[in-house]
């Protein structure tokens, strides 16, 4: 009895991934229809980015203030307070960048995605839209796609930029490092290209997951209120352990 | 073209209650079998969910007339409208719309075939971030290349035709249910389309509402000889502009007939559907165990 | 519509010039870019017996200030000594060509940086010339041998130890 039940949950699981698997080759495949409505990938763009910034700004700026604060507490034991800038944006544009912005990003841009979507799907929109011979995957699925993959790294950059202002804030004016040394040892350490780049890879990727499982739990929703709530706590759980599952094969592959 | 003008006959707009029937006199005239059919549905057999929707349906929408497909809730009527549509294939059956079959379409030709059809959802369906005006616009901009002022030209003498020109740049959120029907009637209209159907269109309107949605699928009717196919549970205004209505219960055509004539007609389903009786071929209560039993009684004495 | 479709558009795009000048202030400013100059450089050559961790893109330093940076380093075959080619910004033209260069530690335990020490010479380096006096980067293990075998402290009557002063002598930390 255990064991078939258990199986069966595994066998729901795998559909899952297979279902979300398909529903990406089916938006890849909705992509040249949808690029004649560049217009709606431009204002998707500005729902789920623009949109976001003010929360990426802020949680940017106390991220970087936090790290800061730790590092060199932590650095100062061994005699290395000099390295806090390094560390701070070492570990900002590697992982806390990506991450810190995708699972913000899955918080306020993946569940309004979804909302959206569900709410389409509950109130016949997306059937009136087949109805008129209207593709809703190249309407609807696919701009908010593309939205998702364009803004995130726009949105690491500035949260990486926001964070390192914090750093800078709390090591060099508060705690009193000096400002040259800040500057200084971290432009030594930090390549542009393993350490920034890299990190604009992740974002990408995780803004195409995020984006990905926001518009399916929106799109498969059953369409009534509650199903659209359900569907927007998963999205939020899903993109979250999935971004940090990706992180770290990402990491692996690109270190 | 949607010249925006009603038919030239004097039309008495009725009150509520009124049996005055909003008709134009050559549709009294039964319909002959064999008639022209835009849709046939021949021994259609379909299952879902393991449960038997239909058993062997067979229909006929004559074109350019208002068919009115009436049943018990759960009898499969909006699975009959996604068979016409090609959003569900048939188990067993054929299905033809316009001659042709809609079995093993590619989906170029259903896309093709549903820029023919305009469907009003039971909730209006409106996109909620576009305005009247682009809502109407919606199926000219996806699929034809026009100019501005021709789209503007179009759209607003749908939108008169209905009544709501007025309230062109109103968001979906601003109207009432009444309005909000209307304005997804000039949706479908707006590439002339040569059937609509109509799921629930009555649902919740107030009698002036419901009054004028009437008037409109008449007059679509009579002034573009548009097939009309209507979902409804309410008889009353079935009533009064419907040509033809299908009683579907069982998964079969359970009656069929003129709505006047159908109204007389002595069957029990035609006792309890059109005549108003609370039991019938549609039980009353619930399938349970023996009542006294329930209770605790011995078996059989209630 | 028309006029909500022009502010949608206007604000994507200052998103997106936002997004990018983030980008372009870190490359530009956080990163190791921040240090290349902007301009020519000319390289030289030194050759070293032990490069210790020297890396290429280490700074190269006169005087504590950054001059130039390491641009290559690769193995002789023949005379099986590191051979180090050092990018010198072209600002930096009048440098005596008897200069030394050494290899340094910055700090105890930190990365190991190439500094030139001035010569007197009235000739300057040109474009691939070769540094002569070289002074390989001091091994840990050297050093310790060393200060166990001269036997910590002097003792009094105890010869120095012959060993102890020859040219690849300890250098001093900073130059």
């Amino acid at each position: 009895m255990k064991t078939s039940r258990r199986l069966s949950i595994a066998a729901d699981a795998l559909a899952q991934i297979g279902a979300v698997g398909l529903f990406f080759f089916s938006i890849l495949a909705a992509i040249p229809k949808s690029l004649r409505h560049l217009l709606e990938t431009v204002r998707q763009i500005w729902f789920v980015g623009a949109m976001s910034l003010v929360i990426i700004m802020t949680c940017g700026l106390f991220v970087g203030a936090v790290l800061g604060l730790q590092l060199y507490d932590v650095l100062s034991r061994f005699g290395s307070a000099a390295m806090s800038g390094t560390v701070v944006a070492l570990a900002l544009f590697r992982e806390l960048g990506p991450v810190v912005t995708a699972l913000l990003f899955a918080g306020r841009a993946g569940t309004s995605i979804t909302a959206e979507i569900g709410l389409m799907r509950a109130t016949d929109q997306l059937a009136a839209m087949e109805m008129m011979a209207v593709d809703p995957l190249a309407y609807v699925v696919a701009p908010r796609f593309l939205a998702g993959i364009v803004a995130m790294p726009l949105l690491v950059c500035v949260f990486n930029a926001m964070a390192i202002l914090g750093a800078h804030v709390v090591c060099v004016s508060w705690l009193g490092l000096d400002n040259g040394t800040f500057w200084g040892n971290m432009t030594a350490t930090v390549d542009v290209w393993t350490d920034l780049v890299n990190g604009i890879w992740k974002s990408a990727a995780f803004g195409g997951v995020i984006a990905l499982i926001a518009t399916f739990q929106g799109y498969t929703t059953a369409p009534t209120s509650e199903g659209v709530a359900y569907a927007t706590t998963r999205t939020v759980v899903s993109s979250s352990i999935v971004v940090l599952a990706l992180d770290f094969v990402m990491t692996a592959f690109l270190m | 073209m949607v010249a925006g003008r009603l038919p030239a006959q004097p039309r008495s707009f009725s009150c509520p209650g009124d049996p005055d029937r909003v008709n134009s006199p050559d549709t009294r005239a039964p319909i002959e079998p064999g008639a022209d059919a835009y849709v046939q549905v021949r021994g259609l057999h379909t299952v879902l969910g393991g449960k038997i929707i239909f058993n062997g349906l067979d229909m006929d929408i004559p074109r350019g007339r208002i068919t009115a497909i009436m049943g018990p809730s759960g009898t499969g009527k909006t699975t009959l409208l996604r068979h016409i549509t090609g959003q569900l294939a048939a188990d067993v059956g054929e299905i033809r719309v316009d001659g042709r079959q809609l079995a093993g379409i590619s989906r170029t030709q259903l896309f093709d075939l549903r820029e023919k059809i305009g469907y009003l959802f039971q909730n209006s369906a409106l996109l909620t971030d576009f305005t009247v005006f682009e809502n109407v616009a919606f199926p000219l901009r996806q699929h034809l290349r026009l100019p501005e002022p021709i789209v503007r030209n179009i759209v607003l003498t749908r939108l008169q035709a209905v009544g709501l020109r007025g309230a062109a740049e109103l968001m979906p959120a601003e109207l009432s249910g009444g309005m909000a029907r209307r304005v997804a009637l000039a949706r479908a209209i707006v590439r002339d389309p040569s059937l609509i159907i109509y799921d629930e269109p009555f649902v919740g309107l107030d009698p002036v509402a419901l009054n004028q949605v009437l008037k409109l699928i008449r007059t679509l009717n009579d002034t573009l000889g548009i097939t009309s196919v209507l979902v409804a549970h309410e008889f009353a205004a079935v009533r009064r502009i419907a040509d033809h209505v299908y009683l579907i219960a069982g998964g079969k055509v359970a009656a069929q007939g003129q709505p006047d004539e159908l109204a007389q007609r002595d069957s029990p389903w035609t006792r309890q559907f059109f005549g108003g009786e609370a039991d019938g071929p549609v039980p009353f209560q619930y399938p349970a165990r023996d009542y006294a039993a329930d209770l605790g009684f011995p078996a059989g004495a209630a | 519509m028309t006029q909500a479709r022009h502010s949608f558009q206007i604000g994507t795009g200052l998103f997106i010039l936002l997004g990018f000048s983030a980008l372009a202030y870190l490359a530009t400013q956080t990163t190791s870019v921040a240090n290349y100059q902007q301009g020519d450089t000319y390289a030289i050559k030194a050759r070293f017996t032990n490069i210790g961790q020297l890396k290429v893109r280490a700074p190269v330093k006169m005087a504590g200030v950054r001059i130039g940076s390491v641009q290559s380093i690769e193995l002789d075959p023949t005379t099986l000594d590191a051979v180090v080619m050092i990018g010198i910004d072209s600002r930096y033209e009048e440098i005596p060509d008897d200069s030394a260069a050494a290899i340094f530690t910055s700090g105890l335990l930190g990365d190991q940086y190439v500094g030139i020490q001035p010569g007197g010479s009235p000739v300057m380096f040109e474009a691939g010339d070769e540094v002569v006096l070289t002074q390989s980067s001091m091994q840990l293990e050297d050093l310790i041998g060393k200060f166990l075998v001269s036997g910590g402290p002097a003792k009094p009557g105890s010869e120095p130890d012959p060993s102890a002063q020859d040219a690849s002598g300890p250098a001093p930390e900073q130059p």
